[in-house]
């Protein structure tokens, strides 16, 4: 049994996987259910003065009929009353004082109220905060949420007020809605923020209805736009943790958040430099219970490789990330076609004839039957075939070119040009 | 056609392929995998395009789905029930080897459903060409020929010695297999191109084939076969010996026949002897038993027909046959069979002829005996026209086209007994290419047929 605690910049928890901010973890009841069904931590749903929300709020993305791939909300932080939250806050604190309970706040721009609802809030013994520098909608509007989370300036500055006056570690959770995530998240840093997690919601349009042309989800016939969130969204996510873990001036742990909805998912954010990972909307669609597989799933995970502990994986892959410049340019893989397994349904033919580079051909091989072969002369190695193999039979082989390793950076270097 | 005239059908149970639910319509259609060239196209005798049909039900365009159905196959709706698909598109399908292929037919079924349903016309006739084409026959072949040579403005007669239109599509294949209404809807579809249309005329007896040779521009003929030819043993006239073909017939328009049986004997094991079988067995026969003077290995019925026939509960007597039915008064009460040894394969005939073994004899008792062994063929109709035959088979060019330059052929009647039995869905693409290469004399020209006469 591999050990799965880990430790977020002092927040620990017995296993990697929280529930981020969000519907799950809207009521004591909920979080006492989480944590029953094994969910090590909760980041609880953003407090802050209450708003009214509208009905309906979400929109669901479906792709054929694989239900909800990804999913939008136009809801807002909780609605519920500050003093209803604390109470349960310390009752389900009580109850499971092995979890970790993180309180993400939202607050106007001013020093003064964050402060306050800083210290009412850390009164009843919470592990940590996380600033909700994210939502893209409706709190925005009113200069809160994303509002300060895309300006790096303004996010050193809020960051700074709460960490004058709170007594447990500071997480600073970024908003995906920026051009390059580093510059939000060295703002967090320089307010002192003791970690960063990523990443709130995407700003979206889920869909028109046909019939009705009303854009979804409806209010009394209209709407405006949301946070996308769900499978869809992983790999957005998953670059923009990898980008802040090998940058230096960041430096401080990652909370992964984003379309993680299994264990794999969450090795993927680990390796990548996340320290635990946040879910929520695989959460909304199967419930607590699909932490049992993600914990079992991990654990058999790292004693198949040997591995003792979770915190082993963490940033193991980030180093494999770089510059496209720094890429070997002498390297080659081609595809190649297994015969045995292939099922003759011409995709991948059409796929390099089409939108690649033909170099896939039709041939009636010596017993007759008809067979796709891959010019390997031709391939440039871009990987379509292989992605799109219904039945993955085929392979990417790599070829010796006997060129010496070289990277554009070297090339241009040698050439006496700059890269840039 | 005065559908009101139309017979009466009794469908004789639950069909023999279950709807498919909306949910499992979509999961189908979005396993399919659209594939380049794909192979179930490339099985289908009208070479519908499987994979574009399909990946229409998967955005909801039906009536496009049933578009690419119908316009490759005029027949598409009776062939979604009754190709023998397992060896045809599904049995070419990339999951075959799986033994999971996409349910093609039923996908196809599922969109010409909604075609029927929704009452959409998919096709206008093309602009009028003046000539005047008489077909004789209106199953699948004449059917379909008509409506192509509709499209490309040729004027059409269709001359039938049946009441109603549909050939062995509305008359002859059981309804639990293909209900007679989806015939007749599909005759319908033919005839809304504006058809003139002779039913209960039947050529070289109401009217002489020279007589249409002269006063149409061409002929074509899809008279299909005929009945089942006699056994050639005492007995046979006796009342409850039928044909299977009059039987079924009789059967699918529920006019006037008895409950058979108890005891059924079905003497044959094609497919039509399967037909004859389950039928009996639905019209209430407790004991219905199929006699072949060959074995199991090598009965012409497709598996999943032998596979169905059991399930409804049918047996079977291999290596036997009859050489005597015994009456009493009127009627058959008994049939005597002998048993057959396997025949010594020989140079001459690709199925070696079983031997009698004599003193094998035994007799049942059976109230109802049908005759499954083949339909015959329409020698003197052939003859009439002056068409060069082959033992009752029209000889035919690639084109369709007979001996006579003016007169072409589609389906059953140019059906000659090889691996395959006799399919609706080649009769259909036959009529296709009958009418392409009638236009293509006509007109000089290829059968294109242009968008205008495809209502979008
Ligand atoms: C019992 C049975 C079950 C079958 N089941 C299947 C099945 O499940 N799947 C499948 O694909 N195929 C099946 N078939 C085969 C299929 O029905 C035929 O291949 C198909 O109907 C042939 O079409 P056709 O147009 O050539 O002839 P037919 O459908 O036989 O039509 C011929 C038409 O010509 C008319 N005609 C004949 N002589 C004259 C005349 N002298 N004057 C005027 N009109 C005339 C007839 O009245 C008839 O309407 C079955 C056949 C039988 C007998
Ligand atoms: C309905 C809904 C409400 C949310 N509310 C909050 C919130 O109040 N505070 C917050 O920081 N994030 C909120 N989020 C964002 C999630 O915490 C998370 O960042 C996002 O859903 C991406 O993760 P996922 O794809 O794994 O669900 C919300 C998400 C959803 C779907
Ligand atoms: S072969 Fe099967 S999977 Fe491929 S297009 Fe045809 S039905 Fe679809």
């Amino acid at each position: 049994m591999a050990d799965l605690a880990i430790d977020l910049a002092g927040i620990r928890s017995p296993n990697p996987f929280w529930l981020a901010s969000a519907p799950p973890t809207n009521s004591g009841y909920q979080v006492m259910r989480a944590f029953e069904a094994g969910w090590g931590g909760a980041v609880w749903k953003t407090l802050g003065e209450p708003i009214v929300n509208v009905t309906s709020r979400f929109g669901g993305l479906d792709f054929k009929q694989t239900k909800m791939i990804g999913m939008n909300n136009i809801e807002l932080i909780t609605d519920r009353p500050l003093e209803d939250n604390l109470r349960e806050i310390e009752q389900v604190k009580r109850a499971f004082p092995d979890r970790a309970i993180v309180a993400s706040l939202m607050e106007m721009p001013e020093r003064r109220r964050w402060h306050e609802l800083v210290k009412a809030v850390q009164a009843v013994g919470v592990d940590g905060f996380e600033l909700n520098f994210g939502c893209p909608h409706g709190m925005s509007e009113r200069g809160m949420g994303s509002a300060v989370g895309q300006i790096p300036d303004l996010v050193a500055q809020t960051t700074a007020w709460v960490v004058e006056v709170s007594r447990v570690p500071v997480i600073v959770k970024l908003t995906p809605n920026i051009t390059d995530v580093r510059h939000t998240a060295r703002g967090a840093v320089e307010g002192g923020a003791h970690a960063v997690s990523m990443i709130n919601t995407i700003n979206s349009l889920i869909g028109v209805d046909l019939d009705s042309w009303k854009p979804i989800p409806q209010v009394d016939g209209q709407s405006s736009h949301g946070g996308y969130c769900g499978p869809a969204v992983k790999p957005i996510a998953l670059n923009m943790v990898a980008e802040c873990a090998r940058d230096e001036r960041v430096g401080i742990p990652i909370s992964g958040i984003g379309g993680i909805a299994s264990w794999q998912d969450a090795v993927e954010f680990m390796l990548m430099g996340a320290t635990n990972v946040q879910v929520c909307t695989a959460v909304m669609h199967h419930g607590f219970g699909i932490v049992e597989d993600m914990i079992d799933g991990l654990n058999n995970y790292l004693d198949g490789r040997g591995i003792a502990s979770a915190g082993d994986i963490v940033g193991k892959s980030v180093d494999r990330m770089t510059t496209w410049e720094n890429l070997n340019l002498a390297y080659k893989v081609v595809a190649r076609i297994d015969q045995d397994v292939c099922i003759h349904c011409n995709k991948c033919y059409i796929a390099c004839e089409d939108a690649a580079h033909q170099c896939i051909d039709r041939v009636v091989s010596s017993d007759g039957r008809d067979t796709v072969v891959v010019d390997e002369s031709e391939c440039v190695g871009c990987n379509l075939c292989a992605m799109i193999c219904p039945v993955d039979c085929i392979h990417m082989l790599e070829v010796d070119t006997g060129e010496p390793s070289q990277s554009w950076k070297q090339r241009q270097a040698l050439a006496g040009l700059e890269t840039r | 056609m005065d559908l009101e005239r139309a017979p009466r059908e009794t469908s004789l149970g639950p069909s023999i392929h279950a709807e498919l639910s909306e949910l499992d319509v979509l999961a189908e259609a979005n396993r399919c995998l659209n594939c380049y060239d794909a192979p179930c196209t490339r099985a289908c005798p009208t070479h519908i395009d499987v994979a574009s049909f399909i990946q229409k039900i998967g955005t909801g365009n039906l009536k496009g789905s049933a578009r690419v159905i119908m316009q490759a196959n005029p027949m598409g709706a009776s062939c979604a029930r009754v190709c023998p698909t397992e060896d045809l598109c599904e049995g070419a399908c990339v999951y075959a080897d799986d033994d999971r292929p996409i349910r093609i037919g039923d996908l196809q079924r599922y969109a010409t459903d909604w075609l029927v349903k929704s009452g959409v016309d998919l096709f206008q006739p093309g602009r009028a060409t003046g000539k005047n084409i008489a077909i004789v026959g209106s199953g699948p072949a004449g059917l379909s020929a008509t409506r192509e040579l509709r499209r490309l403005g040729h004027a059409v007669t269709i001359f039938d010695a049946n009441p109603a239109l549909g050939g062995l599509n509305t008359y002859g294949i059981v309804p639990f297999r293909l209900p007679m209404d989806v015939a007749l809807w599909e005759a319908q579809q033919v005839l809304k191109l504006g058809v003139d249309v002779h039913t209960g005329v039947s050529v070289g007896d109401d009217v002489a084939p020279s007589e249409l040779i002269a006063r149409f521009d061409a002929v074509i003929l899809a008279c299909g076969m005929g009945s089942v030819p006699p056994l050639g043993i005492p007995g046979e006239d006796l009342d409850g010996v039928w044909d299977a073909l009059e039987f079924i017939e009789r059967a699918k328009c529920g006019d006037g026949i008895r409950a058979p049986g108890p005891s059924v004997a079905v003497i044959g094991a094609g497919n039509t002897a399967i037909d004859a079988l389950t039928c009996a067995k639905r019209l209430g026969a407790p004991r219905v038993t199929m006699y072949y003077r060959r074995g199991e290995s090598d009965m012409t019925a497709y598996p999943f027909e032998y596979d169905f026939a059991k399930h409804e509960g049918v047996e079977f007597r291999w290596y036997c046959t009859p050489i005597r039915m015994l009456g009493e008064g009127p009627m058959v009460r008994a049939v005597e069979f002998v048993r057959t040894a396997p025949g010594r394969p020989s140079g001459t005939l690709a199925r070696p002829l079983p031997a009698a073994i004599p003193g094998s004899e035994f007799v049942v008792e059976a109230q109802t005996v049908i005759r499954a062994t083949g339909q015959s063929r329409l020698s003197d109709l052939i003859g009439g026209f002056g068409l060069a035959q082959s033992h009752g088979i029209v000889a035919v060019d690639e084109t369709l086209r007979t001996s006579h330059p003016k007169v072409f052929a589609a389906g059953d009647c140019i059906f000659a007994k090889g691996s395959r039995e006799a399919m609706v869905v080649e009769a259909a693409e036959q009529g296709k290419t009958a009418a392409a290469s009638a236009h293509r004399m006509l007109c000089q020209a290829p059968a294109a047929i242009t968008q205008s006469s495809v209502a979008q």
